[in-house]
C-alpha cells in the first residue's frame, strides 16, 4: 500500500477542467480509484453526471481509454470489452495486462442498470464496478432512486401536506445484494476514508473475478450544502452509521472502519438540506422510522462481520 | 471444393458463424432465432472455434456486450428476433452511430402484441432506420451467403457499419434445404482480419468512445453517418461480384426473376419471393408474364437501382410483410413509390400487406396479385391503394 505522499506523486488520470460542480462526490471517488491502479485500464461509464460532466465533445477528462455506451448497460458494455480483451490476448493480439473499471451512478446500477450488473457479475468477469452512489438520479434533476433514504426530498418526492416526509420508502441494500452472488469481493467506500477506498480498489483489482464497491457520493446539488463540506458530510455519514466501511473477502465480512463513538444521525441529516423537513417537530415520527432503519441495517451488517455496534 | 449438405436456415447460420469464427458473440435465445445460439454454444463447447462466447442475461445485454466487444477492436456477433431485437432498440442506434461493424442474424418473427412467434418482417422494418445496413434472405443458401459478405461489407473501411442479416422464421429458419458452403479456409481468407483503426484496447492511445455530443457537432457527426450508409450500395455490389468469385454465386442489390418479359412487376422480399417466382413459372404456362423484383438489400435503399428496373413497367405491386400502423402502405411500398415521384412516366403501384404473424401466404395469394395487375393494367386505375392479402374482413 503507498504512502499518501507516494500517491500524490502519482499521474492522475482524469484531468482537471472537467464539469462536475464544485465539490461533487464523483470526481473526487474517480481520482481516488484511478490512483489505486498500477496496470493499464480501461473504463466504461453509464450516462449521469459523471459521464455527461467529463465527455463534452470534443473533450475529454479521462485520460485512459474510456467508453460510454447508455444509462443502464455499462457492466454489459465492459463485459463485451473484457471479453474482447480474452479472445484476442487468447489468439496474441495483445500481450499487455489491462483491467476493467465500470462506474455506475446509483440510478445506473440500483434501478435501471441491475439486471445487465447482476448479469456481469453471475457470468464472472474480470471487471471491477464502482457505483458512485449519490443518492438519488441527480444528471436529471435530483429524481429519487431506490438508493434514496427514506425521508428525503428530491423533485419526484417532495414533501407535501398529504406526504410530509418526502420519499417513504427505505433506500435498497445494493450491497447486500450484490454479496448474495457471492463474487470474490464486494465492499462499501467512502471517499472521506481516501486510504480505505483505495486499498479496497486494488483489492478488488487483484481478485481474478467479478469486484463491486458502493461509494457514497456526497453530491452538494441535491443534498444541499456548500461545495466545501463533501468530505466533512461523507465522514458524518459513515460517523453516524448511515454507512458502514466493510468489505466481503469470498464471503467473510469484515468492518473496515468501526466508529469509536456512534453518532447521533441528526448530525448527518442536519447539514444537509434535503432532511430539512424531517427535523421539524411535527414530522417526529419519519425521523424516529430513520434512526431506526438505519440502525437496523448497520447491526445486521456488523453481525455478519461477528462484530457489535 | 463447395461442400453440400441439407441444412435449415438455423443451422446454416450457424454453420456460417462457425467458419467466420468471431472473435466474441454475445447472444440471448428467442424462438425462432434460438437454434442458432445452441449450435453455436456447441461448435464452443467442441472447440470448434476460437470465439469467446458471452451468454448474456437478456438482448439488451447482447447488444451492449457487442459494443463493448467491436469498440475493443474485435469481431462480434450476435442474433436474434422479434421481441429480442426489440429490447436492443437503444443499442441498435448506438452501435450504427459509434460505427461497429456487428453482423446479426435477425430471424423475422412478429411483434408482440399479442405474442406471436411466426414470421413476419415487423422487427427488422421497424429497426429500418437505426443505421443497419439491412439484407434479407430467400433461402438457406442466401442465409449462408449473406452472413458471409455482410462481415466483408460491414468492415469496410468507407463503411464500418453493422449489419442484419434477416431471413424469415420458421419458414427458413426451420426448413431444411440442400445449401453449397465453403470451405473454412475459403471463407476465412474472404472475410480477412479484422484490423480496427482506433480500437479500445489500444491504451497506449486512449481515446473516449461515446462522448457527449451536443447541437454544435451531433448534427455534423450524423451527417457522416448518413454519408457512410450512402456509399454502402456500391460496396455491396463489389462484395456480391467478389463472392460470387469464389462461390460462383453473384449477388447484388436487387435480383430480377422474368423482369424483362413483362410490364407487371411483383416486388418481393423473404422467403415469399421463392412461392412468388414458381407462381410466376406456373402462370407462364398459362401465358400469362410477370416480372419479380426480389429487393434484397433494404437498407440502404436502392431507390436508384428500383427507378432504373421499373423503367416502362406499367403496373407494380409491392408486397409488405409488416403494418406501418397509420402510414399510407407498408414501408417497402412507401419507398417505392417516392423512388418512382421524378419519374415522368411512372408505373401505377398498389400494395399488399401479407402475411402477418406468419399467416400463410400461397400461389394462390400471388395468382390473385398478378391477376389484380392484369386488371390495373387493362383500366389503367388502381381500385384500392392498400390491400390485404389472406386476412378476414
Ligand atoms: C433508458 C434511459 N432512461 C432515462 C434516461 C435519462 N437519464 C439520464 S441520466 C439519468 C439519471 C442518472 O442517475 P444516476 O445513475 O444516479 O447518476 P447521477 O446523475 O446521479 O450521477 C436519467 C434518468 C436515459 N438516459 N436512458
Ligand atoms: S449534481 Fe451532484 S452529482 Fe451531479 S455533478 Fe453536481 S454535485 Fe456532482
Ligand atoms: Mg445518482
Amino acid at each position: 500500500m503507498p504512502s499518501l505522499k507516494e500517491l500524490s506523486k502519482k499521474e492522475e488520470l482524469i484531468s482537471r477542467g472537467h464539469r462536475l460542480c464544485p465539490g461533487c462526490g464523483a470526481g473526487i471517488i474517480v481520482r481516488q480509484v484511478l490512483l489505486a491502479t498500477d496496470v493499464p485500464v480501461v473504463a466504461g461509464c453509464a450516462t449521469g453526471c459523471l459521464e455527461v460532466a467529463t465527455t463534452i465533445y470534443p473533450y475529454t477528462a479521462w485520460k485512459i481509454p474510456w467508453i460510454h455506451s447508455a444509462f443502464e448497460n455499462v457492466a454489459a458494455t465492459i463485459s463485451g470489452v473484457e471479453t474482447a480483451y480474452r479472445a484476442l490476448k487468447k489468439k496474441g493480439k495483445i500481450d499487455k495486462d489491462i483491467r476493467f473499471i465500470a462506474f455506475g451512478g446509483d440510478g445506473g446500477t440500483y434501478d435501471i442498470g441491475i439486471q445487465s450488473l447482476s448479469g456481469a457479475i453471475e457470468r464472472g468477469h474480470r471487471m471491477l464496478y464502482i457505483c458512485y452512489d449519490n443518492e438519488a438520479y441527480m444528471n436529471t434533476g435530483i429524481q429519487r432512486s431506490s438508493a434514496s433514504p427514506m425521508g428525503c426530498h428530491t423533485t419526484t418526492t417532495p414533501p407535501g401536506k398529504a406526504i410530509p416526509q418526502g420519499k417513504s420508502e427505505n433506500r435498497k441494500d445494493l450491497t447486500q445484494i450484490i454479496a448474495a452472488h457471492h463474487i470474490p469481493y464486494v465492499a462499501q467506500a467512502c471517499p472521506a476514508f481516501h486510504m480505505d477506498l483505495i486499498r479496497k480498489v486494488q483489492k478488488a483489482l487483484s481478485v481474478d473475478g467479478p469486484s463491486f464497491i458502493n461509494i457514497l457520493s456526497p453530491c452538494p446539488r441535491g443534498w444541499r450544502y456548500p461545495a466545501n463540506k463533501t468530505i466533512e458530510i461523507a465522514k458524518l455519514a459513515v460517523l453516524t452509521g448511515f454507512w458502514p466501511l466493510y468489505e466481503v473477502e469470498n464471503g467473510k465480512y469484515r468492518i473496515t472502519y468501526k466508529p469509536r463513538k456512534r453518532r447521533p444521525l441528526r448530525e448527518f441529516l442536519e447539514a444537509q438540506g434535503r432532511f430539512k423537513h424531517l427535523l421539524r417537530e411535527e414530522n417526529k415520527q419519519f425521523l424516529e422510522r430513520l434512526e431506526r432503519e438505519v440502525e437496523e441495517r448497520e447491526r445486521e451488517i456488523f453481525a455478519k462481520a461477528g462484530e457489535q455496534i | 471444393m463447395a461442400r453440400i449438405e441439407a441444412l435449415t436456415g438455423d443451422e446454416v447460420a450457424a454453420e456460417a458463424m462457425r467458419q467466420i469464427n468471431p472473435d466474441v458473440v454475445a447472444a440471448y435465445p428467442i424462438t425462432p432465432q434460438t437454434e442458432i445460439v445452441q449450435n453455436f454454444s456447441q461448435f464452443v463447447a467442441d472447440g470448434k472455434v476460437d470465439t469467446e462466447m458471452i451468454r448474456v442475461e437478456s438482448e439488451h445485454s447482447a447488444m451492449s456486450a457487442c459494443v463493448g466487444a467491436a469498440s475493443a477492436g474485435a469481431r462480434a456477433m450476435t442474433a436474434t428476433s422479434a421481441n429480442g431485437l426489440a429490447l436492443m432498440w437503444e443499442i441498435l442506434y448506438i452501435a450504427a452511430s459509434y460505427r461497429l461493424p456487428i453482423v446479426m442474424s435477425v430471424v423475422n418473427r412478429a411483434l408482440s402484441g399479442p405474442i406471436n412467434i411466426h414470421c413476419d418482417h415487423s422487427d427488422s422494418m421497424g429497426a429500418r432506420d437505426s443505421g443497419w445496413i439491412q439484407i434479407y434472405s430467400e433461402n438457406c443458401q442466401e442465409i449462408y451467403d449473406n452472413l458471409i459478405q455482410a462481415v466483408k461489407i460491414g468492415e469496410n473501411k468507407k463503411l464500418l457499419l453493422p449489419v442484419m442479416v434477416c431471413f424469415d422464421g420458421f419458414i427458413i429458419s426451420h426448413g431444411t434445404e440442400r445449401v453449397e458452403l465453403l470451405e473454412d479456409e475459403v471463407v476465412r481468407k474472404f472475410i480477412g482480419e479484422f484490423k480496427p483503426d482506433y480500437p479500445l484496447l489500444d491504451v497506449d492511445h486512449p481515446l473516449t468512445y461515446g462522448p457527449l455530443d451536443l447541437f454544435d457537432y451531433y448534427f455534423e457527426h450524423k451527417r457522416q453517418q448518413i454519408e457512410a450508409i450512402d456509399k454502402a450500395p456500391d460496396i455491396i455490389e463489389q462484395v456480391g461480384r467478389d463472392y460470387g468469385r469464389i462461390s460462383g454465386r453473384t449477388y447484388g442489390l436487387l435480383e430480377e426473376f422474368n423482369l424483362e418479359k413483362s410490364d407487371l412487376v411483383i416486388i418481393v422480399t423473404g422467403s415469399t419471393a421463392g412461392t412468388a417466382k414458381a407462381t410466376i413459372l406456373e402462370l407462364k404456362e398459362q401465358g400469362i408474364d410477370v416480372g419479380i423484383l426480389k429487393i434484397r438489400v433494404f437498407r440502404p435503399f436502392p431507390y436508384q437501382q428500383i427507378k432504373e428496373a421499373l423503367k416502362g413497367k406499367v403496373a407494380v405491386a409491392v408486397m409488405d410483410r409488416s403494418a406501418s400502423f397509420g402510414a399510407l402502405g407498408g414501408p417497402i411500398f412507401t419507398e417505392v413509390r417516392s423512388a418512382l415521384y421524378e419519374e415522368d412516366k411512372k408505373p401505377l403501384v398498389v400494395n399488399y400487406i401479407y402475411g402477418l404473424g406468419g399467416r400463410e401466404t400461397t400461389v394462390e395469394h400471388i395468382k390473385k396479385v398478378a391477376h389484380d395487375l392484369l386488371n390495373i393494367k387493362k383500366t389503367g386505375k388502381v381500385e384500392n391503394l392498400v390491400n390485404y392479402l389472406g386476412v378476414r374482413e
